[in-house]
């Protein structure tokens, strides 16, 4: 009887631990060490959700620089060392996110990191990497804080030298969200957001522009972000008549929240920023998110000559999913990595001697990404401040106003 | 005024359904075996996923008329997915708890939260695989049934969308089905005696590992009826849903007194309409949906202080 128990037992922790593995193994990109005989290996972490409601970005985002560092293993941009990626789950989790950090952190072959998809999470692994002096640059982060400290407006103060970002923050995407609804004559708003730190951020950025600008908040709600029923949230915000409802989050709650919305009579476009901007978020919300709007990062990656290149690139590498919203910035962070490496790696004899000395020259990189013009200022933000408002339209993300912040 | 706590209360009710369902499950297990199943949660995901495949495997019709859809394809679903759950719960209940049943009570418990995460990885890593399945570590998103995705109906100024009726209809058949299977049938007064002295209860001859089977059963059929419900209220379905959803119902379910059926109804509904009534008519900083879950558990915690039995108190013998 304890015979069997025990093998019970076994075989329950067994699976779990299985099924644990699996997902880190499953999760593993392979890059081929090909003719790595005399080469010396370097790696490029990844952390991004790459399970749960975000997993699109975030394969887009693993995928793309797995893309950029073949292309650079295949030119040989790195003579003498071999480029690997090593991808981990943050299931857009901060807790999962440190977890990983600290895994890459411990790994001597890895020099820098590219992610995380979430503001929380970089909050969390921030203060993991930088003591190891591990450059982290992410695509995603649109937080103003993670660059410019907690009185990022008033006082910006850099707290993490070792942080970078390829993307544009909230402190210009809520603005100019703004910017757009007044132009378009809308002068109510409704605001909701989901608590987390990119959501939080996007709407106190937008309501001190909207505001300012002479509109008025109506109502102003949070909801959680593992919430699935809004119905209460609506029924609430119905009777102060907003013309607009302006929601800082990301798709899995937003595309719920426009359906509800709409089935109950609410008939008003939903607007929000990057973490919106997913083919899933019309796909999971139907034709209820005809109409929304969303700013996003960048220009349109069809509207960019250097874009385009990536995106052909992307699909005659046949990854089994898209590119998603952050791929053209996670290519661009990978490509951002590897010109630093260029600088860095030929005076280091293994990649942890190389840390500190390739913090300082991402600090120096400049060249034509697949985005625009990458280069970072004093505070680890990329200077070209491109935005898009996309309008979903037949069932597509559709750009319609792309504009440079000065 | 009026028209918007009418509508507060629709959503309410039909918030607090859903969770009734799922609490029902808790709540029979624990009146048997004074067990709380932490995999419950995963029992309502798998049910919901059931539901998906069922759709699947009969050739994913779409564009059906309203008759088709409510009279064939809704039931198969629902049937799949019950298929499905009990079978899930009925080897949950072989592998992980029957094995334990001299344990300390620590010990099933700890096997229940292997088990909710070993069943939401299963889904995540292998539900995606099967050729012609889509992704499940995202959103899957729910097959729409005409007549109800999407659809509401309209009472005077009160809109009520027809997955809440759903919900609600399915809430009073499941009810009145368990009513009359645990007063009316050999085997539920077979329940009654096993929650109220196992022992004795073996010495008249009932067979009480038959009776847990039923019981693990009963909260499946329910918890399966559940996901079908939040795949049409929501459109989509996740590995993960089980989990906050099980935390709700958990609490329903200690809200109307633990081992008792009728408390996990009443449990979920007080729930359901505390939280949506709480986002509306608390006024100032306290208000808003932000709190909402803070007063769900207040009230959890007066009625605890003042009730420890909860709501309608459990019809299980203290056992000291």
């Amino acid at each position: 009887m304890t015979e069997r128990r025990r093998f019970l037992a076994l075989g329950i922790s067994s699976l779990v631990i299985a099924s644990l593995s699996l997902t880190a193994c499953g999760t593993r990109a392979s890059s081929a060490p090909g003719d790595a005989g005399a080469k010396k290996v370097v790696k490029i972490g990844v952390i991004a959700p790459l399970s749960g409601g975000l997993s699109s970005m975030g394969t887009g985002i693993q995928n793309s620089v797995d893309l950029a560092v073949k292309q650079a293993n295949a030119s040989n941009a790195l003579a003498g060392w071999t480029i690997q990626i090593d991808a981990q789950d943050d299931q857009a989790s901060p807790d999962v996110g440190k977890n990983a950090a600290t895994k890459l952190a411990g790994d001597k072959d890895v020099v820098a990191v590219v992610g995380p998809l979430n503001s929380s999470v970089g909050q969390a692994i921030q203060p993991i990497l930088d003591p190891s002096k591990i450059p982290l640059v992410s695509p995603a982060n649109t937080n103003p804080t993670l660059t410019r400290g907690a009185e990022a407006s008033t006082n910006p103060k850099r707290t993490y030298t070792s942080y970078f970002r390829t993307c544009t923050t909230d402190a210009i995407q809520g603005p100019f969200a703004a910017q757009y609804l007044l132009n378009a004559g809308i002068k109510k708003v409704a605001t909701v957001h989901d608590k987390k730190a990119y959501g939080q951020g996007l709407v106190t950025e937008f309501t001190k522009a909207f505001t300012a600008g002479g509109g008025t908040i109506v109502a102003a709600e949070t909801v959680n972000p593992d919430d699935k029923d809004f119905a209460a949230v609506i029924a609430k915000i119905k009777p102060t008549a907003p013309q607009a409802l302006y929601y800082g989050g990301e798709h899995p709650v937003s595309s719920l929240l426009t359906k509800q919305m709409k089935d109950a009579g609410l008939k008003i476009p939903l607007m929000g920023g990057d973490g919106m901007y997913d083919p899933a978020y019309i796909t999971n919300g139907g034709s209820a998110t005809a109409g929304d709007l969303v700013t996003s990062v960048g220009a349109p990656a069809e509207s960019l000559p250097s874009a385009q290149q990536f995106v052909s690139d992307y699909k005659a590498a046949g990854y089994s999913s898209g590119y998603s919203t952050y791929g053209l910035y996670a290519y661009d962070a990978a490509n951002a990595i590897i010109n630093a490496l260029k600088v860095s790696l030929p005076t280091a004899s293994d990649a942890t001697s190389a840390r500190a000395a390739t913090v300082d020259a991402l600090g120096k990189v400049n060249f034509q990404g697949a985005s625009g013009n990458v280069s970072f200022d004093e505070f680890g933000d990329n200077r070209t401040r491109v935005l898009t408002v996309y309008k979903v339209e037949n069932g597509a993300w559709v750009a319609n106003t792309t504009d440079e912040v000065k | 005024m009026m028209d918007l706590f009418l509508q507060q209360l629709v959503n309410g009710l039909s918030l607090g359904a859903l969770y009734a369902l799922i609490a029902v499950g808790y709540t029979v297990v624990y009146g048997i075996v004074q067990l709380i199943n932490f995999a419950h949660g995963e029992i309502f995901m798998v049910g919901a996923f059931g539901a998906y495949t069922t759709w699947v495997v009969i050739g994913r019709p779409t564009d059906l008329s309203p008759g088709e859809a409510l009279g064939v394809v809704l039931p198969l679903m629902i049937l799949g997915g019950v298929a499905v759950s009990v079978s899930v719960a009925l080897l949950m209940e072989r592998l992980a708890y029957r094995p334990l049943r001299g344990a300390p009570r620590l010990a099933p418990l700890i096997t229940a939260i292997g088990i909710s995460i070993a069943l939401q990885e299963i889904v995540r890593l292998f539900f995606g695989r099967l050729p012609g399945f889509p992704d499940s570590r995202q959103n899957v998103a729910f097959p729409s049934v005409r007549g109800i995705s999407g659809a509401s109906t309209r009472i005077g100024e009160v809109l009520v969308p027809n997955s809440a009726i759903f919900t609600l209809v399915a809430l009073a058949l499941c009810t009145a089905f368990l009513w009359f299977f645990v007063n009316r049938t050999a085997i539920g007064r077979a329940m009654q005696a096993t929650s109220q002295d196992p022992d004795t209860a073996r010495l008249m001859g009932i067979d009480v590992d038959r009776v847990i089977v039923t019981a693990f059963g009963l909260g499946a059929v329910l918890a399966a009826v559940a996901g079908v419900a939040h795949g049409l209220r929501y459109n989509a379905i996740d590995f993960q849903m089980g989990f906050m959803a099980g935390m709700k119902a958990f609490t329903a379910a200690v809200l109307g007194g633990i081992g008792n059926i009728n408390g996990a109804v009443v449990g979920g509904l007080v729930l359901g309409v505390a939280e949506s009534m709480a986002t509306t008519f608390i006024p100032g900083q306290f208000g808003g949906s932000a709190w909402k879950d803070v007063w769900a558990f207040a009230i959890l915690i007066l009625v605890l202080v003042f009730r420890p039995q909860g709501l309608l108190g459990a019809k299980v013998v203290d056992r000291a």
